[in-house]
Parts: C-alpha cells; sequence; structure tokens
C-alpha cells in the first residue's frame, strides 16, 4: 500500500473510531435524559398500587398487544423524528415536553441510546 | 397561529423578542408554532378554540439576572409575562397562562439544588428542581432527609408550593407553602427581593427564621403576581427509621364524629403522619337497597344493612414515622384513645418496617388488610405511577381522560361537617345533573392539609362528553358547583385558570374587600400590571376589564 493509502485508511479508521466513541457518548448522554425524564414513566418496573408496570409501558402493551415491545428501550422504530413528535406534541394522557426539558440535542441522543439499547434487547444482552 | 399580546403591535412585539434574544440567547426564545404547542394545556377544556389560554412567545432564562431583564423588557413594552417552574400543574392548567398573549417565563433551566443540608433540615432550590431532582440528589449524595413529594412527583418544588400544593407524610411538610424557609424573588420593576432573614446580607441563617423582622409579604406570591420567585427554601422531614400504619374501623355512620375527633387530636399532636380515611361500605354500593339508602341519606337503614353484611361504616389507616418503639407506643396509644370515644371500634395491626422501605416493601400490596394508602407518596418517594389514572389501562383502554380538572373545597375538620357536605354537594351535584355516583353518602375528606380537610367536587365531570360542546357545558356545570358551594360556605383551595375568577368570586366577605385590598397592591407594585395579569382573580388595573373573560 502506498503512503496515501497508508494514509487514507489510517483517516478512514481515525472517523470510524470517532464516530463510534461520538455515538457512543450520545447513547450514554440518551441514558442520562431517558432515565431522569422517560423513565419514571416508560421504564421498566412495577407501577403503583399493585400494578405490574409503570403507566407508559402498560398504556403501550394493551395498545399493541404483543406487536411491538412495551419497553420503548426495546423498540427498533423509534428514530429521532418519531422521538421528536412524541415529546413536542405529546400523545394521548402524555403531554408534550417543553424544549426547556428536553432539547433537540437530548432527541438525538435519546434516538442514539434508543438504537443501543434496542439492539442490545434483540441480542438478548 | 402567530398572536400577539393584548394591546401590544407588531413592531413592539419583534422589538421585545429581539431584546429577549439578547438578554438570554436566540436558542432560548421561542416564538414558532411547533415549540409553543408544549406550552399548551394538554388538558384544556377549551384547546383549539378562539379562547385558548396560548402564549405569544416562551423565553427560557438561566439566571435570576436574566429573569430581571426579561421583565425590565415586558415593562418597557407592556407584555403580560406568566411564570412556569416546570409547567406540571396538570388539573390545574398546565403550563397555559391566565392571559392570551402572555409571555411566559419558562424557568426549567433554572435547576440547581443550591443547599441540602440533612444536619439543620433544608433545602434552596432554584424553579426548575423538580421533587424528582431533590430526592435523587438526596439518594445520591446519602443524606439523611426525605421529600415530601405531591403525586406525580415530576413538579417543582416552588411551583407546586406557589399553588399552595401538598405532600402525604407528617403534617407539618404537607403543606408546602406552609413549610417554606424563605424566597428570592424578581419584582415587577426588575429589582431583586429576598424575604425573611434573606433580607440581611451577611445572614447565617436565612432558611431557618423565615419571617426576618417586619411585615412578611410571602403570602403575596403564593397563588398571586407580585414577582417571579428565583430561589426558596423547604423545611425537610429527617429520615424517620421505622414507619408502622394500622387500621381502625367504627361500626356506625354517627361514629364518624367521635373517630376524627380523635385522630385530630393525634395529628396535631404530632403522633401520626396523614391519615386516609374511608368507607367499607363503598362495596355495598353495587346493591340496590344500599344505593337507594345510600342516595337517601337513610342513615338507620345504611347502619342496619351494614351490620347485616358485617361491614363497618368507617376507616381511618394510620401511619406512624419515629423509631420502632415510639411508633408502637402511639399506635397502641391511638388504638386507647379511639376505643374510649367510639365502642365497637376494631383494630387491625399493618405493617412495621425499618426505613428506608426496600423497592419490594414499597409495592407490596398484601399487607395485613385491604389498603388504599398509596406506599411510595408515604414514603416520601417522588415518581409518575398515578398518571395511569389520566391514561389507557385495561379498564379503559380505549380513552383518556382528557378533561382532567382538579376542584377541592375546604370543608370543616369534623365529622359533624364532613356528614353535612356529604348532604350539601350531593343535592347540588343532583340540582346539576351530574353523571358521577360522586359526591356520596360514602365520600370521605382528604388530609392533605394538616388542620383542614378538602373533599374533591370536580374530578367526577371528567370522562363525559369530551367534545368541544362537551367541555363548554361541564365548564357551565363547574361554575354552577363553584356558585352554589359557596352559597353553602364552602370554597375552592386551587383551580385552572379558566375556574380561577370563578373560584376568586366565592370569597366576597365585605363587597370583596380581600380582592380590592390586594389588587391595590398590585397597582401600586405592579403598574403595568405585566406579572401574571389574572392570576386566581388578581387583576391589575390595565388588563382588569379582562375579569370574567373565560365565562364567555
Amino acid at each position: 500500500m502506498s503512503g496515501r493509502g497508508k494514509a487514507l485508511v489510517c483517516a478512514a479508521l481515525a472517523v470510524a473510531s470517532w464516530a463510534s466513541c461520538a455515538h457512543a457518548q450520545d447513547a450514554a448522554r440518551g441514558k442520562a435524559t431517558f432515565d431522569h425524564t422517560c423513565a419514571p414513566c416508560h421504564g421498566a418496573g412495577v407501577g403503583d398500587d399493585g400494578r405490574a408496570m409503570l403507566p407508559g409501558t402498560d398504556a403501550l402493551r394493551i395498545k399493541y398487544q404483543g406487536s411491538l415491545p412495551a419497553l420503548l428501550e426495546q423498540r427498533t422504530d423509534l428514530n429521532a423524528d418519531a422521538i421528536r413528535t412524541f415529546v413536542r406534541r405529546g400523545t394521548w394522557s402524555m403531554p408534550p415536553f417543553r424544549p426547556t426539558e428536553v432539547t433537540e440535542r437530548d432527541i438525538l441522543d435519546i434516538a442514539a441510546y434508543l438504537r443501543q439499547s434496542s439492539g442490545a434487547a434483540r441480542n438478548g444482552r | 397561529m402567530a398572536i400577539l399580546p393584548p394591546g401590544v403591535s407588531a413592531e413592539s412585539f419583534a422589538s421585545a423578542i429581539r431584546e429577549f434574544q439578547d438578554a438570554i440567547g436566540r436558542e432560548w426564545v421561542f416564538t414558532s408554532d411547533d415549540d409553543l404547542y408544549s406550552y399548551r394545556d394538554h388538558f384544556s377544556y377549551i384547546k383549539d378554540q378562539p379562547n385558548e389560554l396560548i402564549p405569544s412567545a416562551a423565553v427560557g432564562p438561566d439566571t435570576t439576572e436574566q429573569v430581571q431583564a426579561i421583565v425590565r423588557t415586558a415593562n418597557k413594552y407592556k407584555i403580560p409575562l406568566y411564570a412556569i417552574s416546570t409547567g406540571k400543574n396538570f388539573a390545574y392548567g398546565g403550563p397555559s397562562p391566565n392571559v392570551r398573549g402572555s409571555v411566559t417565563v419558562d424557568l426549567k433551566r433554572m435547576n440547581r439544588i443550591l443547599v441540602c443540608d440533612d444536619k439543620r433540615h433544608f433545602a434552596l432550590v432554584e424553579p426548575g428542581v423538580s421533587y424528582i431532582d431533590l430526592y435523587r440528589h438526596i439518594q445520591a449524595n446519602k443524606l439523611n432527609v426525605w421529600v415530601d413529594t405531591p403525586d406525580p412527583g415530576w413538579g417543582s418544588l416552588i411551583g407546586n408550593a406557589m399553588d399552595h400544593g401538598i405532600g402525604y407524610t407528617m403534617g407539618y411538610y404537607r403543606d408546602h407553602f406552609g413549610a417554606h424557609t424563605g424566597m428570592e424573588v424578581v419584582l415587577p420593576n426588575g429589582e431583586i427581593l429576598r424575604t425573611g432573614m434573606g433580607a440581611m446580607p451577611a445572614s447565617q441563617s436565612w432558611q431557618e427564621y423565615r419571617h426576618g423582622y417586619g411585615p412578611d409579604p410571602c403570602g403575596l406570591f403564593g397563588q398571586g403576581n407580585f414577582g417571579i420567585v428565583t430561589k426558596m427554601g423547604f423545611r425537610l422531614m429527617p429520615a424517620p427509621e421505622h414507619w408502622r400504619n394500622g387500621l381502625v374501623t367504627v361500626p356506625k355512620r354517627q361514629d364518624l364524629i367521635p373517630l376524627i375527633e380523635a385522630v385530630n387530636y393525634l395529628c396535631d399532636l404530632s403522633m401520626c403522619g396523614e391519615p386516609w380515611y374511608g368507607s367499607p361500605l363503598m362495596p355495598l354500593m353495587g346493591n340496590t337497597e344500599f344505593r337507594d339508602a345510600a342516595l337517601a341519606f337513610n342513615e338507620s337503614a345504611m347502619d342496619r344493612l351494614a351490620a347485616s353484611a358485617n361491614l363497618h361504616s368507617w376507616q381511618v389507616e394510620l401511619q406512624f414515622y419515629g423509631s420502632e418503639r415510639t411508633t408502637l407506643a402511639n399506635w397502641e396509644y391511638a388504638q386507647e384513645l379511639v376505643a374510649r370515644k367510639v365502642p365497637g371500634a376494631r383494630f387491625t395491626n399493618g405493617e412495621s418496617l425499618k426505613t428506608p422501605l426496600t423497592r419490594e416493601q414499597i409495592a407490596n400490596t398484601t399487607g395485613p388488610y385491604p389498603t388504599n394508602m398509596r406506599r411510595n407518596i408515604t414514603q416520601g418517594v417522588p415518581g409518575l405511577g398515578i398518571w395511569y389514572m389520566t391514561g389507557r389501562t385495561e379498564r379503559n383502554p380505549n380513552a383518556w381522560n382528557e378533561t382532567h380538572i382538579g376542584l377541592f373545597s375546604l370543608v370543616a375538620r369534623s365529622g359533624e361537617g364532613i356528614l353535612k357536605a356529604q348532604k350539601d354537594f350531593a343535592d347540588v351535584a343532583r340540582r346539576m345533573e351530574m353523571p358521577s355516583l360522586f359526591p356520596n353518602a360514602l365520600q370521605t375528606p382528604v388530609n392533605w392539609y394538616q388542620f383542614a380537610f378538602l373533599m374533591g367536587n370536580g374530578f367526577g365531570l371528567g370522562g363525559g362528553d369530551t367534545s368541544p360542546a362537551g367541555k363548554l357545558k361541564a365548564t357551565a356545570k363547574l361554575r354552577e358547583v363553584l356558585r352554589e358551594n359557596a352559597k353553602l360556605g364552602y370554597g375552592d383551595y386551587r383551580a385552572p385558570p379558566i375556574l380561577q375568577d370563578d373560584v376568586a368570586d366565592q370569597y366576597s366577605f365585605n363587597d370583596f374587600v380581600l380582592r380590592r385590598f390586594t389588587e391595590q397592591l398590585k397597582d401600586a407594585i405592579d403598574p403595568n400590571g405585566i406579572i401574571s395579569p389574572g392570576r386566581a382573580g388578581v387583576w391589575p388595573a390595565p388588563f382588569r376589564s379582562m375579569r370574567g373573560g373565560m365565562r364567555s
């Protein structure tokens, strides 16, 4: 391989490594935001008053009847556009979240986290 | 759907927006329909109607200095502001303003926990700090204090206290405004005021003596519009070592009177936490004979049918915080006291647990008796679990409670007061042709405030006709309920903006002298009327003609 070729490969590896690292950072931030803002309603775990699930998780279980996972962290179909729509417009009893609560950057980070978490769920990890 | 603040030209508004942007950064000034959608009340009875209470813009400051700059600009252009903290005051209007076209001052970014002291038992926080945030801070730092959380717990400590919100642990802490320990406020002219010992520049005890010296203006900021609170302190309950509960039941309807006397005594000696009243007779409402007796308030028939079903008429769940021994002593004393006053009273030991309870202990619903007590909130653990009441559930799979609204009236803290209120509320509901079974002869009060009882009278309209016409009709009924209740001496403690003038009208003693006094102060302190005009029925002179406007 020529010197120029080696340089290009190194550059490509560096970009891939940077992208991977950036994605991991995005996903880590997304997890923190998800845990803070989304998980109290859409997380795993039991609900109040003897309910088996938290309200958001239970509502999606009833809605999808097994055709989609009740847990958002297992969903593979929630990209940033979908998340933005639900966050900014709300749906049913979920009210909209304001840009001071969930920023555009937060939405992208949550999308990165859900890509990661749903991949982990699919692989049984 | 761009709208302007009332009486403000497009040119002036554009200039104000530029000044807001210069003060806090372009990215934190929101004017697009997409962004402003999230500032609407998700549960509004007038959603998409021409009079829906929506803002013209929203601004998200990060510091007290930025709040000052916003207030000064608003004064310059005479733009009404409406301050929100976490914006979660659902059932009471959410983030929506009283005046359509106001600029919403969204304080969520001011989310710093400035002090949380577990030796002197207080916290000093900014408006964007939620109960969940403070709870997590306490857990992460292993601090020996609890939060007294409302339910759900995503609201702001400051916002909840400002609207006289409540919690569920010991008496003193349940009154969130009453448990405040001083505040910092940006006044309508942009100056910063600190109350209590905070008025002393070198004070070492701002959160320990909230009175300071001289008149204390703090009450003007609760459910008021005299400034924007940017810091506030709260007394925190020291973490108890032990929690215990127990059930008391009494056989006859009239036994409610001595039962409440006994529980009031225990509460006011700080021997127990929030008592949870109920009636074991609720299942009998499915029995036609009992239901007819209950709807007719036929007490002897109700007692006879209760006895034949081997059920008691009333119950109260008591809870005790302290050490294992003190909680046992208090529970034993409670039994002795009630037994002395009510022949035939029964007592059932509940659980006796070292605190903090584990997640499994909190989730456990297989106690010694069926309980109405909600476990997380009695343990000071904030969450969103209660939100199932508004959304999709197995019992309600195809609809959500889009008319979620809160109306609770103050009733006398006595058995006589409750028995009278049941009849009064049921009479009004019948005349209003309200569809729900509530209010009825089994409705019991909530003791959220240690020294007061509240009884719900508004939730029953939810879930009916949710068309715009149906909501309009429901709102008209709610206004009528408020008017009728006021004639009988029942006033409400909190309301969404569409009903705040109606609740304020209940407080009419001496030709509305309280409102006249407050508005005189408002006009002096806020001559342009820019801070939340109309909040709690307090209308400044420039906006006073809008009073009652939501009724049309």
